[in-house]
């Protein structure tokens, strides 16, 4: 039992996820280190609310991507979700949360119907409905951003805080503790982040600790040899584009209530931060053999990098326009795939 | 054996198979195929390509549905639609290409489909592990079950498989070929857990082309051909010769020169072309040697998995070998792709037409011409009338039935393709010509014309290096034969010596009989 | 029935074509106008012009995403050519001369490095092309700053704007562009070498092919119509924005390729069909347009379009 848990560690030391982590906790120590406010609660809630939405369609990607396949439509989708969930959200929160879900699950079934029935490869299939969702929203939408109603809690979804309730006063008074600082960090955990950790705490336990998960892995590792173990391997690779649609679904929603508006054009290059944060997070694109907590990792060192191009230009020596954030991003993609290959180049040669 | 009464038949078998038919478009693949395997008998299976082994285990593992016969599984009748089907009735298949998911986990690649679960329906990692560990250590393997599978040995993955099969309680294992990438230290912990699975009572199946596997672990061989059982015999009575013998249809006291195929003729020997020493390559070839001079056609022969098609890939650079010498008209050469072999003189016509011969979508004429383009060109441009004549040309002269030069090449038939394959290389006026079954899937008219153009070339001073699993190809066609066993070459035959006496003799012991053992294997 | 859907996979773009062509001139009011045919060809122009590289790529099996990105790249770097921003050229004509060569031949460059990714590493076109898709269009705006350049030159702005025979010269480039190509694709050794290792990628390479060579050429020609397509757009806005140059043109290429009859998967392709399928997809859009029907709802049709050809395809097969 022993030797198995030295090799589980070993393991979680060579594994790219923990590279991913690492780099993660460099870059934060980093940025505390060079610029004021860093850490500061109100930087550190709404990083971590700016990208939930972006975790949360990663989470979905990951999923279709540990199938070997891809989900292009997820930006497009998300857009039209944070349409619908607008138009719902005079009904209250859950009318809001239910629609923009709803609408996220519907393409999804769109997706998983033309790939698993018409037979139609999923980055063809996906690059259809990454159209029609984006002509449904603008539809829906009639070419305008649609805001979304203050009278119900909806917006809460995007812009409140967790504990905002329980918020004792003396947390916020001047010259509060470090303790007392801390505990109010903790006291506004921005909802929308709190959903995503949901989230991808749900994926977490369903790819480790449900046989659909392992029945996911199973299939982008070899679809044949899954056939012929008996595995179910429609039923999962439609299942998956389902859990993508949702996830992009539940994005939407998070932005429409964070910027109280749906937002029919929004979405452009989600499909591709997604893609590249499950990769940076080690998953590979083949399929196969992926990690939930990497792909959490990899969107937020993607969203971390933006945010300290932003605070560079602060105060840097350089000025790096925000405009750097894709280059770099791109050479991280370069980077992580090159080895991948080269990884997975050494293992088939031993 | 129909004397024996029926009942009596499957009260003492496991599994009787009885007359089972299976064809695909209209061409029968099993004909009339027997078989009886009873509870915890090793039976061996053997047949050449074609034989129908693949067809009968796909009937048996519930891939294929049979046409008609009947199988009887511990004493009732048998049917399955699909593998899980079979697997679920108690018969299990080890696949040759290992059927297993290497980046997951042993445990999982054990417990997938059917997976232990607690309250809530999580998984139990606890159990699964620690059953994966019971049922492995049954077999003397005692590995971390949660490392990625990939990471283990072949043997081990495929110690995998069968613990995989023994836990859904198979009472019958089928094991396709479970050897062809192991060495030999591994083949002897297979060879163990065979033993151990026939223990406790499970039937093995096992399928291979080595002589010595079968008769070190089959207590009985039942063997094919043509579709057809054709005898089922033990080891202890039946030695080895006999039983390639009866594989390849020969009558043992009846052995000479049928004259069924089309080589006629004989043809100038010229200086030495091509030698190969001592060339190896990963768990495939351990040691090859041959030559081949002008005008002489050779025979590469051996059974399935001997290291045939191996060799030729690499003389062709479409492989590197990791080590030995190649010497091209006497220059020692070091191609680095097949591109640079074909400039130097080689053409190359692979075994699988569809996979590495033909470009499906493309026209007869550009699939001829496809190697011989880059001459064909004047400043980057096709110049479609040379082409039409060469394509002409070969259409005529070795008889390419094509409705036009412009038909696309999948709509032909499998002879003709193969035609077409051959004229790639011959318009390339090439020196050296390597062709693995040059006449597999092919019609007997075709097949003739075929070889009597094999001939015809030598006589015009091509060298052929000719890879056939047809013992009359090679005994008539060549002018000399190599013989190759589990990757090495285990004896020379020049013209006097070929006889299929010698060649079967070579293939089954890994030497000729004595009678024609005047030459000293190479070493 | 073989014969027939195979008839439909070889003239389904060119029937839907004309099927389109004879509705709008029976219902669409003042279709049959110069005005018209220029617009839609205008349209199309970028889009062919990148679909035939995509053509090529798709040829081989493999498919390029970073177009767009490439594009924006040429596009941001021509006017600060033939502007002068980044060192002062003096005659004119050298100057523009320069601003469309060098932009184009960078764009081909970033065009070889896809394909030395894919070739080198054995990546899959659709990741390693995917590393442009996203660092491309950074390079493009960190290079301007995000700033949009605007420019009034005529001479390099003919590119797009001056008018042959009445039809804009743009649409002149981009029809012997495809002439040049089909006949590339069709007649040359170069072609059947792209059709074959896109067709049987391990035949080609016993056959002699240098198969990773014709890759990486096909990616940089790709590339450099990219860079084209990118000049074009800029020359026809007298602006660089690199933030919207040939945003979502990959889709729009491979969409006009998959409507067209190429086959996704490789091995067989046709350049003529890409100018087809981009005519086809433009025209949709310009019926219910005039008709009446948003925009948008033309999104959701194409998308249908997409799926339907790619289905058709499958099934002719």
């Amino acid at each position: 039992m022993k030797s198995n848990q030295n090799s589980g560690l070993r393991r979680l030391f060579y594994s790219p996820t923990f590279a991913v982590v690492i780099v993660l906790l460099l870059l934060t120590v980093f940025g505390s280190l060079r610029y004021e406010g860093f850490l500061g609660a109100y930087n550190v809630s709404s990083v971590l609310r700016y990208n939930s939405m972006f975790a949360v369609v990663a989470l979905g990607m990951c999923f279709v991507i540990m199938t070997g396949g891809i989900d292009l439509s997820v930006g497009t989708v998300a857009a039209a979700s944070s349409v619908t969930a607008a138009i719902f959200s005079p009904y209250g929160l859950l009318a809001g949360l239910g629609a923009g879900l709803a609408t996220g699950f519907c393409f999804g079934l769109l997706n998983a119907i033309i790939i698993t029935r018409l037979k139609i490869l999923p980055f063809i299939a996906t690059l259809a409905t990454m159209l029609a969702a984006s002509g449904t929203a603008l539809l829906l939408a009639h070419n305008e951003t649609v805001s979304v109603s203050y009278d119900t809690a909806f917006t809460s979804l995007g812009q409140g805080d967790m504990f905002s309730f329980m918020r004792p006063e003396w947390v916020d008074a001047d010259g509060a503790s470090t303790p007392a600082k801390f505990l109010g960090f903790w006291l506004a955990f921005p909802i929308p982040a709190f959903l995503a950790l949901l989230a991808y705490l749900v994926g977490a336990l369903i790819l480790n600790h449900a046989a659909f998960g392992r029945h996911v892995l199973a299939v982008g590792g070899n679809e044949d040899a899954s056939r012929l173990m008996g595995l179910p391997v429609n039923r999962t690779i439609f299942s998956v584009y389902l859990i993508s649609g949702s996830c992009a679904g539940l994005a939407g929603v998070i932005l429409a209530a964070q910027f109280g508006a749906g937002q029919p054009i929004e979405g452009v290059g989600w499909e591709l931060f997604a893609i590249a944060s499950v990769v940076v997070g080690g998953t590979l694109l083949t399929g196969g053999k992926g990690s939930i907590g990497g792909t959490l990792a990899g969107a937020m060192l993607l969203g971390l990098i933006f945010t300290i191009l932003n605070f560079e230009n602060g105060v840097g020596w350089i000025s790096l326009s925000a405009y750097w954030q894709s280059v770099v991003r791109g050479l991280f993609l370069f980077f992580v795939v090159v080895m991948q290959s080269r990884l997975s180049g050494v293992r088939a040669r031993s | 054996m129909s004397k024996l009464d029926a009942s009596d038949l499957i009260e003492s078998n496991l599994l009787v198979m009885t007359d089972v038919r299976k064809a695909f478009g209209g061409v029968p693949a099993l004909s009339s195929s027997t078989l009886e395997i009873r509870p915890a008998e090793v039976m061996g299976l053997i047949g050449q390509n074609g034989a129908g082994k693949s067809t009968m285990i796909k009937v048996l593992n519930g891939a294929y549905n049979r046409d008609s016969g009947t199988i009887t599984f511990d004493n009732k009748d048998w049917k399955a639609n699909s593998p899980q089907e079979a697997q679920r009735s108690g018969v299990s298949t080890i696949f040759q290409e290992l059927n297993l998911i290497g980046f997951r986990s042993v445990t999982e690649n054990i417990y997938l489909g059917r997976e232990i679960k607690r309250f809530g329906g999580l998984l139990d990692w606890a159990a699964m592990n620690a059953g994966a560990q019971k049922l492995l250590s049954r077999f003397n393997v005692s590995i971390d079950v949660t490392e990625p599978l990939s990471q283990s040995s072949t043997a081990i993955q495929q110690m995998v498989a069968i613990a995989r099969a023994v836990s859904f309680d198979a009472k019958l294992v089928i094991m396709d070929e479970p050897t062809s990438s192991l060495d030999d230290a591994e083949v002897n912990i297979l060879m163990r857990t065979v033993q151990q699975l026939k223990a406790e009572g499970v039937a093995v199946l096992f399928v291979t082309h080595k002589m010595d596997e079968l008769y070190r672990i089959c207590d009985r061989i039942t063997i094919m051909r043509d579709g057809k059982t054709v005898a089922v015999v033990e080891p202890k009575t039946t030695d080895k010769l006999q039983l390639v013998a009866t594989m390849l249809g020969r009558d043992l006291a009846d052995v000479k020169k049928s004259g069924a195929t089309a080589f006629s003729g004989t043809s100038e020997i010229g200086n030495e072309l091509l030698s190969v020493t001592d060339v190896a390559m990963g768990t495939r070839l351990s040691s090859v040697s041959l030559s081949i001079r002008q005008g002489e056609i050779v025979g590469l022969a051996g059974l399935l998995g001997s290291g045939r098609t191996e060799t030729a890939r690499v003389v062709f650079a479409a492989e590197r070998a990791d080590r030995g010498t190649i010497r091209f008209n006497g220059v020692p050469t070091d191609f680095k792709s097949p591109q640079i072999t074909i400039a130097a003189g080689m053409g190359f016509c692979s075994e699988d037409r569809k996979l590495e011969g033909i470009i499906p979508d493309m026209s007869v004429a550009d699939n001829l011409t496809l190697a011989l383009m880059p001459q064909l060109t004047k400043s980057g441009l096709l110049d479609e009338k040379a082409q039409r004549v060469v394509v002409e040309k070969f259409i005529q002269s070795i008889g390419i039935k094509c409705s036009s030069p412009d038909q696309k090449i999948r709509e032909l038939s499998g002879g003709n393709q193969q035609k077409v394959l051959l004229a790639r290389w011959l318009a390339m006026n090439p020196k050296l010509l390597i062709l693995d079954e040059p006449t597999r899937g092919i019609d007997v008219g075709a097949k003739a014309e075929i070889q009597s153009l094999i001939r015809k070339l030598a006589i015009d001073g091509l060298g052929v290096l000719m890879i056939s699993s047809e013992l009359e190809e090679i005994v008539e066609g060549s002018d000399r034969v190599f013989i190759l066993r589990e990757g090495r070459t285990i004896q020379e035959l020049s013209k006097d010596e070929i006889s299929e006496n010698a060649v079967m003799h070579a293939m089954a012991h890994g030497m000729s009989a004595p009678e024609n053992a005047e030459r000293e294997t190479p070493s | 029935m073989t014969l027939s859907s195979g008839f439909l996979v070889r003239y389904g773009a060119l029937l839907a074509l004309i099927a389109l062509l004879a509705f709008n001139f029976a219902v669409t009011p003042n279709f049959a106008t110069m005005q018209t045919l220029s617009v839609n060809l205008t349209q199309v122009c970028t889009i062919v012009i990148v679909g035939i590289g995509m053509t090529l790529v798709i040829a081989t099996g493999g498919i390029d995403l970073s177009v767009g990105s490439l594009m924006a790249i040429a596009g941001a770097l021509s006017p600060m050519i033939f502007m002068g921003t980044l060192i002062p050229i003096e005659p004119l004509w050298l100057a523009i001369t320069l601003g469309i060569i060098v932009p184009i031949l960078v764009a081909g460059m970033f065009g070889l490095f896809n394909g030395w990714l894919i070739t080198r590493f054995n990546i899959q076109p659709i990741v390693a092309t995917l590393v442009l898709f996203i660092a491309g269009r950074g390079i493009a705006q960190v290079s301007t700053n995000g700033n949009l350049q605007v420019f009034k030159v005529p001479e390099f702005q003919a590119l797009a704007l001056a008018r042959v025979l009445g039809v804009p010269f743009q649409v002149w480039v981009m029809l012997l562009l495809v002439i040049i190509s089909a006949f590339l694709l069709g007649r040359t050794i170069f072609g059947k070498q792209i059709l074959a290792v896109g067709g049987n990628e391990a035949a080609a390479r016993l056959a002699g092919i240098p198969t990773r060579k014709i890759k990486m050429i096909v990616y940089g020609i790709s590339g450099l119509f990219s860079g084209l397509a990118g000049l074009i757009v800029i020359a026809m806005n007298s602006a660089a924005d690199a933030n919207l140059v040939g945003q979502g043109m990959e889709l729009d290429a491979i969409a006009a390729v998959a409507v067209g009859g190429t086959l996704l998967s490789g091995g067989r392709a046709t350049i003529v069909g890409t100018l087809l399928g981009a005519l086809i997809i433009q025209l949709v859009r310009y019926t219910l347009l005039a008709n009446g029907v948003p925009d948008a709802a033309a999104l959701v049709v194409k998308a249908g379009l997409i799926v339907l050809a790619v289905w058709l395809q499958q099934r002719g097969r």
